[in-house]
């Protein structure tokens, strides 16, 4: 989902704060979320995420700004009139009801025969895989098996955005890897706009369309999963998602940078910086290259091999350059490229930062 | 989406209050008028009524300054702060030693010995006094016992509270003694610490809130009891029981209200302090805690059983003792058994009409009191904004537990009797005594209810209104049925004690309105001891039967619904 293909936004947030007593927990977010998008909200704990995502469905409204969903200011509105489903890390199943009585508990209430809820939550509990499960209690599922209960529920009254607050934070590592795909494809097949809250940035990365990263109330940054992932707007970003190497650097003049003796050039240029300023220089260690390095490649110096570590798909190398003030580094080299370089700790090893690959931040 | 949101970002957001939150309010203005009615106003009349004469003039601290230049009323502090720190010691030392062995040793019959330390529960304060007359009094069983002391004052006094206090120390410290953790026994062990020193260094400390705790609930029911006092007190004057001479024996409702503001004093201050204590108090068991297995030791086993033991016949002794009394013709003369005792309609003081209205009030305060206390307390766990007025309420609903019975009687009388109370028609109703009792136990229930609603999921609620449900069918369909444990433990405990209590009713029932713990000191009085005797013990039976009834309901529960609730 392009965010600039004239759609019209399905939900505006506009200059919304939220004040705990003294505390700002959200200072002035602006964000637009389009028709059928996946949202992640991601940032560490305290962010303000979860706070954000509150004010959206009216359980905690903002201090100040107002909201507009599918045309309608809902600012001011309690919860029972907004349109939302939501998901909570808990699910909230009601523990005495069974898992059907749990999905159909929306449909009581809009005036629909038996035989139609029966019909619609069957039709859910297949959707979410659990056609069979409808007679058991909340208890007796799998935390997994919940969460899709939990998912269904908030599916039933077809509403126009779902919430989902780190949904899958309680279950263990291999379930979570599944129902991220199992909720994804979901979402795509029902097109309903979505909104998740997560810490997860892995969970982020796979699911969302957009990925929205918050730290201390405000938005660092928007944008694609890849956007985050290759163009970090701010160092927060750059350290929250992914590894990074955050190293000591002096700008020169016409876009180089200076790692100590080493010089390097960074596509994405350096920007209202003078020569002579500090600068932090970042690069992935899954970017730094040793095979096929020649002498037009760009940004090339000789390193040595400090520490050698071995994590099973790949070894992770530190390294430092070979000047008087020793940067250290990281690199992700595969199993194939230290059998076929020879790569050995306390060896010397010619790396390259890749131009397109170097992000330069200003100050340290 | 031109100029508009700037515009509005400017303003604070003022939230639109929904129909769910409108309902909550005013369920929230409803529990928040009954506890006014209930508490605030009779307390305040009570305290105004300290500062008039008797034709209702304020006169400052006048009746003040009369009671303490009366050394025959205020001697009773003195009185009163000795038993009740004696009977504290005693009852608390005896519910360590039995907590411990029944958590501490592998003696037998562990179930048994809980269960009979119960039964004092279910008891009226007046039966172990009655007991005890029979047992020392002028023609008591042995009364060489006593060498010559009368049982008549301090001795029985105490006597007659440690039996009544007793479970209520018990429950508390066997609480804080059973959540012990084993690693750091094993870790004392391991260090080659001696057994006492491990005592002192691990037991105590890990019990040292609950005994602390058990203190004060001890030290504040025996410094507001009225019934072992009044039955056994003699000449020796307690301050429950000054309240009660001052109103109903010298209509002096003046000096009524000034003892009874004194004795709130204590009351409210070992209830200030119980509550300081129990903010310091941590929770000392973790979840990765290994709960403590006791191992066999015969000859520890052996001296736990013997105290145990003798504690545990104490308890069935006295219960033994009135129940023989109400049966036998005329104690000590003609000792031969008859039902004669029981035919209340024939004594002075009682009948069997006490009993039903006993029967009815209890029925009344059980679903009344329980209703609205579960709802009070769910209003004010899960309601929303309205931050000031919950404070409030959840201080009204603390307050009852820091006022004496007999103080809260009195206050009932001076507020409903009072000639300009819109309300006074329900002096001298059975609707009077029902609102009187629910408010005398509404702090416990409460917290029970408040616990029990802290362990439900907090999102239930915003799941409700996502889906358009209103709170109320939720709170039917889901809070209800889920709390259901705790709701019948508030309700049966609210029925015993609307059995058994006597203080804060006493002044307050209407000759068509007697109950039965009021017609066993009616009829003490009167002489009809035996009648008196067996009155009380019609009430532990129907408290038991009660009991019996709570613990198969929640046994039937606890079965239909294993499916969906955990462990």
């Amino acid at each position: 989902m392009a965010k600039d293909n004239g759609q019209k936004p399905y939900l505006s947030i506009h200059g919304v704060t939220k004040m705990f007593g003294d505390f700002t927990a959200l200072k002035d977010i602006a964000l637009q979320v389009y028709e059928s998008e996946f949202v992640c909200f991601l940032g560490p704990s305290g962010c303000g995420k979860t706070t954000l995502l509150r004010a959206i469905a009216g359980l905690d409204i903002q201090t100040k700004g107002h909201i507009e969903q599918a045309g309608q200011d809902i600012s001011a509105l309690p919860p029972s009139e907004r349109d939302f489903g939501i998901v909570f890390q808990s699910y909230a199943l009601f523990p005495n009801l069974t898992v059907s009585k749990n999905v159909g508990y929306g449909l009581e209430n809009k005036k629909m025969n038996k035989a139609d809820v029966k019909a619609r939550v069957s039709e859910l509990l297949d959707l979410v895989s659990l056609g069979d499960q409808g007679d058991k209690y909340p208890a007796q599922l799998s935390g997994g098996q919940q969460q899709r209960v939990a998912l269904a529920r908030a599916l039933a009254t077809s509403p126009g955005l779902l919430l989902l607050d780190e949904p899958l934070s309680a279950l263990d590592a291999k379930v979570r890897v599944y129902l991220r795909h199992e909720v994804k494809q979901l979402q795509h097949k029902l097109g309903v706009t979505t909104i998740m809250v997560t810490h997860d940035q892995e969970e982020a990365l796979t699911m969302a369309d957009r990925i929205v990263v918050m730290n201390e109330g405000i938005i660092e940054q928007v944008g694609s999963p890849l956007e985050i992932y290759r163009h970090p707007a701010s160092p927060f970003v750059a350290e929250f998602v992914g590894t990074m190497n955050f190293l000591p650097g002096i700008a020169g003049n016409d876009g180089t940078v200076h790692m100590g003796k080493v010089e390097l050039h960074a596509r994405e240029g350096v920007n209202g910086l003078g020569e002579g300023d500090e600068v932090t220089i970042c690069v992935r260690p899954e970017d730094v290259i040793a095979r096929d390095i020649t002498s037009d490649t760009p940004n090339t110096f000789d390193a040595m091999v400090d520490e050698l570590e071995f994590l099973g798909s790949f070894y992770r190398a530190s390294l430092s350059t070979q000047s008087d003030d020793d940067t250290n580094f990281r690199a992700d080299f595969s199993v194939n490229l230290v059998r076929d370089l020879g790569v050995k700790e306390g060896q010397p090893l010619i790396v390259a930062f890749p131009e397109s690959r170097i992000r330069v931040f200003a100050g340290r | 989406m031109a100029n508009g949101p700037q515009a509005l970002t400017a303003t604070t957001v003022k939230a639109k209050v929904s129909r769910d939150d409108w309902v909550m309010r005013g369920g929230m203005v409803v529990i928040g008028i009954y506890l006014l009615v209930a508490v605030i106003f009779p307390l305040y009349s009570l305290l105004s009524k300290s500062f008039q004469d008797e034709f209702g003039k304020f006169v400052g601290l006048a009746n003040y300054a009369e009671y303490f230049a009366t050394p025959a009323l205020f001697f009773s502090i003195n009185n009163s702060l000795t038993i009740s720190f004696t009977s504290m010691v005693i009852t608390v030392s005896l519910a360590f030693g039995y907590a411990y062995g029944l958590t501490r040793s592998c003696m037998p019959g562990k179930n048994i010995f809980k269960a009979i330390a119960l039964i004092p529960i279910l008891a009226p304060s007046l039966l172990p006094a009655i007991s005890l007359r029979y047992l020392f009094g002028a023609q008591g069983m042995i009364k060489e016992l006593l060498m010559g002391e009368s049982i008549y004052g301090p001795i029985g006094i105490v006597m007659g509270e440690v039996f009544w206090t007793f479970p209520h120390a018990l429950i508390i410290i066997l609480t804080a003694l059973s959540t012990a953790d084993a690693r750091l026994y094993e870790a004392a062990e391991s260090m080659g610490t001696s057994k006492l020193r491990t005592f002192f260094t691990v037991t105590l400390p890990g019990a040292k809130y609950g005994v602390i705790s058990a203190c004060f609930v001890v030290f504040t029911l025996v410094i507001t009891d009225f019934g072992v006092p009044k039955v056994i007190g003699g000449n020796y004057n307690v301050l429950a029981v000054d309240v009660y001479k001052q109103v109903v024996g010298q209509q002096n409702f003046q000096m009524g209200a000034v003892v009874g503001m004194v004795l709130l004093a204590p009351a409210l201050l070992a209830f200030t302090a119980d509550r300081i204590v129990q903010g310091k108090q941590v929770a000392l068991l973790s979840a990765r805690a290994v709960p403590y297995q006791p191992r066999p030791n015969k000859r520890f086993d052996l001296i736990m059983l013997t105290v145990c033991g003798i504690v545990a016949l104490t308890i069935v002794g006295l219960l033994g003792v009135a129940q023989y009394a109400s049966l036998v013709k005329l104690w000590p003369y003609n000792m031969s058994l008859t039902l004669h005792h029981y035919d209340f309609d024939l004594r002075d003081g009682g009948s069997w009409g006490a009993m039903f209205n006993s029967l009815e009030m209890a029925g009344w305060t059980a679903v009344i009191g329980t209703t609205v206390v579960f709802t009070g307390a769910y209003l004010v766990e899960k309601s929303k904004g309205f931050t000031h007025g919950r404070g409030l309420i959840q201080l009204m609903c603390m307050i009852p537990l820091a006022v004496p019975g007999i103080v809260l009687g009195l206050a009932y009388i001076f507020f409903f009797n009072h000639p300009g109370n819109p309300l006074g028609f329900m002096y001298a109703t059975m609707g009077i005594l029902v609102m009187c009792t629910i408010t005398h136990f509404y702090t416990v229930s409460h917290l029970t209810a408040v616990t029990a609603l802290k362990q439900m999921d907090p999102e239930f609620e915003a799941v409700s209104s996502s889906l358009k449900i209103p709170f109320y069918r939720t709170f039917i369909r889901v809070t209800v049925p889920v709390c259901m444990p705790a709701i019948l433990d508030i309700s049966v405990y609210l029925f015993v004690n609307a059995m058994t209590t006597v203080s804060a009713v006493i002044f307050i029932y209407s000759a068509d309105t007697q109950l039965a713990s009021v017609a066993v000191i009616n009829m003490d009085d009167a002489g009809e001891i035996a009648s008196a005797a067996a009155m009380a013990m019609m009430i532990v039976y129907t408290s038991a039967g009660m009991r019996l009834l709570h613990f198969l309901l929640t046994r039937g529960i606890a079965r239909q619904s294993q499916a969906w609730r955990k462990r």
